[in-house]
């Protein structure tokens, strides 16, 4: 059995993107879920299965408590943290296609700028236990810190330059600029990003994601129900995850350049029976401006080494030959760990991305990337 | 003013001899006696041949550049007064990798396969930290 054609995301929902939401993470939590089950034309008892995200501030039982959920009968995490989101699709169009439920709700939501900042919290995180052991002591502890080896590597080997990441926080800024709905509201330049302070080299400022507010929130259901539901069907046509070796520790990875992405991008194309060519728009989890770059080689839309020439030029921007995170990512519209990606995924597919619609998007591509070097990947197609 | 401890995990049975052996001066690596896979960082089961019989032998603490940072943003309180400082990701000799921060010297200096040797740094009675110092190219016994 293979979950070709087997789900649909049927319904999504955002709250908006801020940095001081003055709500709680579980409040936030049930608006975008609430407006992704009425966007789907479900009611909140027509869930029946419920994947909360992996981090444990909102649980299964929160969500039956508040929506009245009276039949669930699958509950599940992903705790891939940036790849969750994706792995959660995957999670929920398997319990689907085995006919363990019907509509899987999919929320996440965080006080990521309010509510205790997100940089350091890695070593209290059991997954990343060995990096809290060996590397926090000598000042290696944050992402940022941890994965700046990873792009200087890259560079050094390939010729990659910061301008090269510059070219990708500066697509994004635009899109986040038309997509109207995000943080960053004003034009960035190249001479801006360049001038931006470092914050572990190569990374400075701009090549680093927002820490935000807010929630989103996605239904996952049968390909078939989604047919009677309210929304154009936007079927997952592929998906997958990989884990690459050494995941905790970056340090001990055989190649620094290589993340899970490329092991769940061969499954996800296989799957859905596509190439890189065919996709129309991608929504590519964009922690920092490098690990787009890394991703787009893993996903095969360029050879290793080639992810700097292959976004030069305006390759990500709208009309060029990947338009990529359209709605403007964690680096400018909101870090909602790449749930907004999904949805913005959707809302492509629907023809309902409004000034950064890209014209006749039938095929697309979204990805998750965490936890030092999980990669998710999912495709969906308009049916 | 009181200066603001390292971040430090709790202690663990598996990497104790690793600790230990900083303290004394030495890089301690876990050595698979089944197979002879080397291996870093500390854990309990060799992953070639899922032996957990191990030995723990001392590095030579010669290696390479691999990759490296400058760090220019302390997201730990206790990192800020070392800022701006240099962490290198160094392949030992072994076939293991240390991340370890770049004494003496600067980032402009590094490139990929630089010589690079491990030194100790004593935090401490209770703990000492691994660094590394470049290896000119006049001293380099191998050449
Ligand atoms: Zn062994």
């Amino acid at each position: 059995m293979s979950l070709y054609a087997r789900g649909a995301i049927t319904g999504v929902g955002e709250t908006e993107y801020s940095r001081a939401s003055g709500r709680s993470v579980l409040r936030l939590t049930l608006e975008a879920s609430l407006a992704a089950i009425a966007d789907a034309g479900l009611a909140p008892g027509d869930i029946d299965g419920v994947i909360p995200y992996g981090n444990f501030q909102v649980v299964a039982e929160d969500l039956i408590t508040n929506l009245g959920l009276s039949d669930l009968r699958f509950s599940a995490v992903t705790p891939l943290g940036g790849a969750s989101c994706v792995a959660a699709v995957q999670c929920a169009a398997a319990a689907i296609a085995a006919g363990v439920c019907n509509h899987v709700l999919v929320p996440v939501a965080r006080n990521g700028a309010s509510g205790g900042r997100i940089g350091m919290r890695v070593n209290e995180m059991p997954q990343f236990r060995v990096v809290g052991e060996f590397e926090a002591p000598v000042g290696a502890a944050a992402p940022a810190q941890l994965y700046a080896p990873m792009a200087r590597r890259h560079m050094e080997l390939y010729g990659t330059t910061s301008r090269d990441f510059a070219e990708i926080a500066v697509t994004t800024r635009r899109h986040a600029i038309l997509n109207g709905r995000a943080i960053m509201s004003t034009p960035l330049s190249v001479e801006d990003h360049q001038s931006s302070r470092l914050i572990a080299d190569p990374f400075r400022l701009y090549d680093c994601s927002l820490e935000s507010d807010g929630a989103a929130a996605i239904v996952v259901s049968s390909a078939e129900r989604a047919r009677d539901l309210r929304q154009p069907r936007v079927v997952v046509l592929g998906v997958g995850e990989g884990h690459p070796e050494s995941p905790s520790a970056i340090t001990q990875r055989r190649d620094l350049t290589r993340l899970g992405t490329a092991v769940a991008a061969r499954c996800a194309f296989g799957m859905a029976g596509v190439t890189p060519e065919d996709i129309d728009v991608a929504e590519i989890y964009d922690c920092f401006t490098y690990i787009v770059l890394c991703q787009l080689e893993d996903l095969g839309f360029c050879e290793k080494g080639e992810g700097g020439a292959f976004v030069r030029d305006g390759a990500l921007g709208l009309g060029g030959r990947l338009p990529t995170n359209t709605h403007g990512g964690l680096l400018s519209q909101a870090h909602m760990v790449g749930m907004n990606h999904v949805v913005e995924l959707v809302r492509q597919l629907r023809g309902e991305a409004g000034a950064a619609q890209v014209v006749g998007a039938e095929l697309g591509l979204v990805t998750g990337y965490g936890d030092m070097g999980d990669g998710t990947v999912a495709i969906f197609g308009r049916a | 003013m009181e200066s603001i401890e390292r971040p430090l995990a709790p202690p663990n049975p598996d990497a104790a001899p690793y600790w230990d052996g900083l303290r004394e001066g030495r890089l301690m690596l876990q050595s698979c006696v089944s197979c002879g896979t080397v291996r870093h960082y500390p854990r309990p089961l060799c992953a070639e041949c899922h032996s957990f019989e191990v030995e723990w032998l001392p590095s030579c603490c010669m290696g390479r550049v691999h990759s490296w940072t400058v760090i220019h943003h302390a997201f730990h309180p206790a990192f800020e007064d070392e800022l701006p400082y240099c962490l290198v990701t160094v392949d030992l000799a072994e076939g293991v990798r240390v991340n370890v921060p770049l004494r003496d010297a600067g980032p402009h200096e590094l490139g990929i396969g630089h010589r690079v040797h491990i030194v100790f740094e004593r935090e401490s009675a209770a703990l000492t930290l691994p660094a590394c110092v470049l290896v000119l190219r006049n001293e380099d016994p191998v050449v």
